[in-house]
C-alpha cells in the first residue's frame, strides 16, 4: 500500500488562534489594493503569480534610488561604502530569515528559476554523468523540470519523476523506491504553485540523504506562507524569489551549505565573482561573491530585506494562522458552488485553490471574474505534465496572500455564480 | 456586465455548447492542428477540398467558449467557399476581432457576433486559432498552428 504524506510538516503547522493579526490595517500597507479595477473593487487573488508591495517596500526602493545609490564592493566613497552595507545587510536578514548557518551560503540570484538553473549547471554538470538520474516530483513547475533536462540531454542523465495521487500529494513509498545508486539529485518543490499541496520536506531529505544523495528544494511558493529553516529541515539547496514574497522582481535566493558552494564551479564570469585575473589564470572570489557576477540588483537586495522585516514586524506564526483560516474558509465556500471540481485537494496546503467548472473553460472563467475586478490566473501555471495527470488543459487558480480576507473569498465565489448565470 | 454580453453572445454560448460539424471527417484531404499550449485550446480542422472549393470541413478539439464557438461557426461559413473566398472572410474577421474593420459587417453574416471580442484583446487569440488553422490546412502547412 502507498502512504502519503499526511502529517502536516512542522514548519507549516498553524497555531491554533493568531492573534492581533488585523488584516484591514495590513491592507492600507499595501497602496494598490485600495484601487478599482474594471469599477469594481479590486480583488486580487493571483498572489502565486506575484505578490503586492507593502509601501515600506516601495519606499525603500525609491529611498535608494534617491538618497544611496551607487555600485557596489569596490568604491571607496561614502555611497559605495553605504550602499555595500544595505546590500549586505540584506543579506544578513535573509540569512536569518531562513535560518541558514552562515550569511556567505545566501547567494542573490533574479529569482527561484535562476537558482535552480545555477545550481544545474555547477552542481549538476559536475556530478551527473552519462547514465545518472535526477529526480523530482510529478507536481514541479517548469523551472525545476526544465533545467535538468537540459543538463540531462548535455550529459545523457536522465529525468525521474515520483509519481502523486488523485489529492496531489506525493507517493513517498514511490518516491523511495525511485531513489537508486544512480541518483544525483533530487529537486522537489516545497509547496505546489498549481495545487497548493505542501510536501514533507524533512522527510524527503532523510530518504534522499539515506542515499547520499543531496536534495534541492524550489520553495517559491512556501516562503511567502510560511517560517522556512533550511538548517532544520537539512536541505541542500533552497530557492525562492523576491516577487512572490511583497519584494521586488529580479531578485531572488539560492541557499546552499556551503561545503557544497565551495566545491561547485562558478557560474557565470565577470566582475565581482574573481579575486584576480590574469589571461593565463583566473581565481575565484569567496563565497557568496562566486556566485554573483557583474553588478547586482542593489534595489532589489534592499527591498527584499525590507519585505522580510515587515513579516517578521507581523509575525510569521501569525500570518500563517490567519492564511490558513482564510484558505479554508475559501475551500469551503467554493467545494458548495455546484459543477466546481478542486484540483490539488491534499491534506496539507498552502495559498491555493485550483479548480475547474464543469463545461466551462478556465479561460472564460478568469474573463468574467475579471469583469468583476477579480484577480485569477487561468492555464496550465507552469505545469504542464501536472494538467496531463489530472487530464485536463488548463485550472483556473486563486492564489492567497497574508492581506487576503474571507469577505474576499465571498467575492470569488459570488463572481463564480456568475460565470455559471452568463453560462447557464 | 454589458461587455461581457457583447462578448458572450447567445449564440456563441450556443455554439460552444453544441458545436456544428464536430466530428471527424474521413474523406478529408486536407488536416491541420491548431494549438495554444498557454490556455490548452486545442483543435483538429478536417477539410475535404474539391478543386478549390471546400467540399466538406468540420472540426474536433476542446478549448474556451470563444474558440469552440468560432471553429463551429467558421465551419458553416466556409463549407462551399472557394480557398480565396474564405481568406477574404478570414481577413474581415480579423479586422472585426481586433476591432479595425470599417464597421460595415453585413460581409461578415453570423460572424458578425464575435464583434464583442475586440474589448478583450486578450481574447483574440481564441477566437482566431481556428481560423489559422484553416489556412495551415488550405496551405498543406505540417506544424502546429499557435496564435499565442
Amino acid at each position: 500500500m502507498t502512504t502519503v504524506a499526511n502529517r502536516l510538516p512542522r514548519e507549516f503547522r498553524p497555531s491554533r488562534v493568531h492573534t492581533g493579526f488585523d488584516v484591514e490595517k495590513v491592507r492600507r500597507d499595501f497602496p494598490i489594493l485600495a484601487q478599482r479595477v474594471r469599477g469594481k473593487k479590486l480583488v486580487y487573488l493571483d498572489n502565486a503569480a506575484t505578490s503586492q508591495k507593502p509601501q515600506v517596500v516601495i519606499d525603500a526602493i525609491s529611498r535608494y534610488y534617491e538618497e544611496g545609490n551607487a555600485n557596489i564592493h569596490r568604491g571607496v566613497h561614502y555611497l559605495s561604502e553605504h550602499a555595500t552595507e544595505e546590500h549586505e545587510a540584506a543579506r544578513k536578514t535573509v540569512q536569518n530569515f531562513v535560518n541558514a548557518a552562515q550569511a556567505h551560503e545566501i547567494i542573490f540570484v533574479r529569482g527561484a528559476t535562476e537558482g535552480i538553473n545555477l545550481v544545474a549547471q555547477t552542481y549538476g554538470r559536475a556530478h551527473v554523468n552519462a547514465g545518472d538520474e535526477v529526480l523530482i516530483t510529478a507536481m514541479e513547475h517548469h523551472s525545476n523540470i526544465v533545467p535538468w533536462q537540459i543538463l540531462g540531454e548535455e550529459k545523457g542523465a536522465r529525468l525521474r519523476v515520483a509519481p502523486i495521487n488523485d489529492r496531489g500529494e506525493l507517493l513517498l513509498d514511490e518516491f523511495e523506491k525511485l531513489l537508486n545508486p544512480r541518483t544525483r539529485m533530487v529537486g522537489v518543490t516545497h509547496v505546489s504553485n498549481a495545487l497548493g499541496t505542501v510536501n514533507p520536506i524533512s522527510r524527503i531529505v532523510q530518504l534522499a540523504h539515506g542515499h547520499n544523495i543531496p536534495v534541492l528544494v524550489d520553495g517559491a511558493q512556501a516562503v511567502p506562507h510560511t517560517q522556512v529553516d533550511v538548517q532544520a529541515l537539512d536541505v541542500d539547496f533552497y530557492v525562492f524569489s523576491g516577487h512572490k514574497v511583497y519584494a521586488p522582481t529580479g531578485i531572488g535566493v539560492l541557499y546552499g551549505k556551503t561545503a557544497l558552494l565551495e566545491a561547485m564551479p562558478p557560474y557565470q564570469g565577470g566582475g565581482d565573482m574573481i579575486s584576480s585575473v590574469t589571461f593565463e589564470k583566473t581565481s575565484y572570489n569567496k563565497l557568496p561573491y562566486k556566485f554573483e557576477a557583474g553588478t547586482p540588483h542593489v534595489a532589489g537586495a534592499i527591498g527584499l530585506g525590507t519585505a522580510i522585516e515587515y513579516l517578521n514586524g507581523l509575525g510569521i506564526a501569525n500570518m500563517a494562522a490567519f492564511e490558513h483560516e482564510v484558505l479554508e474558509y475559501a475551500t469551503e465556500a467554493i467545494s458548495a458552488v455546484p459543477g466546481i471540481r478542486l484540483i490539488g485537494t491534499a491534506a496539507q496546503k498552502a495559498g491555493v485553490l485550483s479548480f475547474v467548472l464543469e463545461g466551462i473553460h478556465p479561460h472564460d472563467v478568469g474573463t468574467i471574474l475579471d469583469q468583476e475586478g477579480i484577480a485569477i490566473r487561468t492555464g496550465h501555471h507552469c505545469a504542464q505534465p501536472l494538467m496531463q495527470r489530472f487530464g485536463i488543459p488548463a485550472t483556473a487558480r486563486a492564489s492567497f496572500a497574508l492581506y487576503n480576507t474571507k469577505e474576499e473569498a465571498d467575492a470569488l465565489v459570488a463572481g463564480i455564480q456568475k460565470v455559471r448565470e452568463v453560462f447557464a | 456586465m454589458s461587455d461581457l454580453r457583447e462578448l458572450y453572445q447567445d449564440v456563441i454560448l450556443e455554439h460552444s455548447k453544441a458545436p456544428r460539424n464536430y466530428r471527424e471527417l474521413p474523406l478529408a484531404n486536407h488536416k491541420a492542428e491548431g494549438y495554444n499550449p498557454l490556455c490548452g485550446d486545442h483543435f483538429t480542422l478536417y477539410v475535404d477540398l474539391d478543386g478549390d472549393r471546400v467540399r466538406d470541413i468540420s472540426f474536433q478539439g476542446s478549448g474556451c467558449a470563444i474558440s469552440k464557438a468560432s471553429a463551429s461557426m467558421l465551419t458553416q461559413m466556409v463549407k462551399g467557399k472557394t480557398k480565396a473566398e474564405a481568406q477574404e472572410l478570414f481577413d474581415k474577421f480579423l479586422q472585426l476581432v481586433k476591432g479595425e474593420g470599417n464597421g460595415n459587417q453585413a460581409e461578415l453574416g453570423k460572424l458578425a457576433v464575435f464583434s464583442g471580442v475586440c474589448e478583450f484583446p486578450v481574447r483574440v487569440k481564441c477566437a482566431t486559432l481556428v481560423w489559422h488553422t484553416l489556412r495551415a490546412a488550405l496551405e498543406g502547412k505540417q506544424q502546429a498552428v499557435s496564435t499565442e
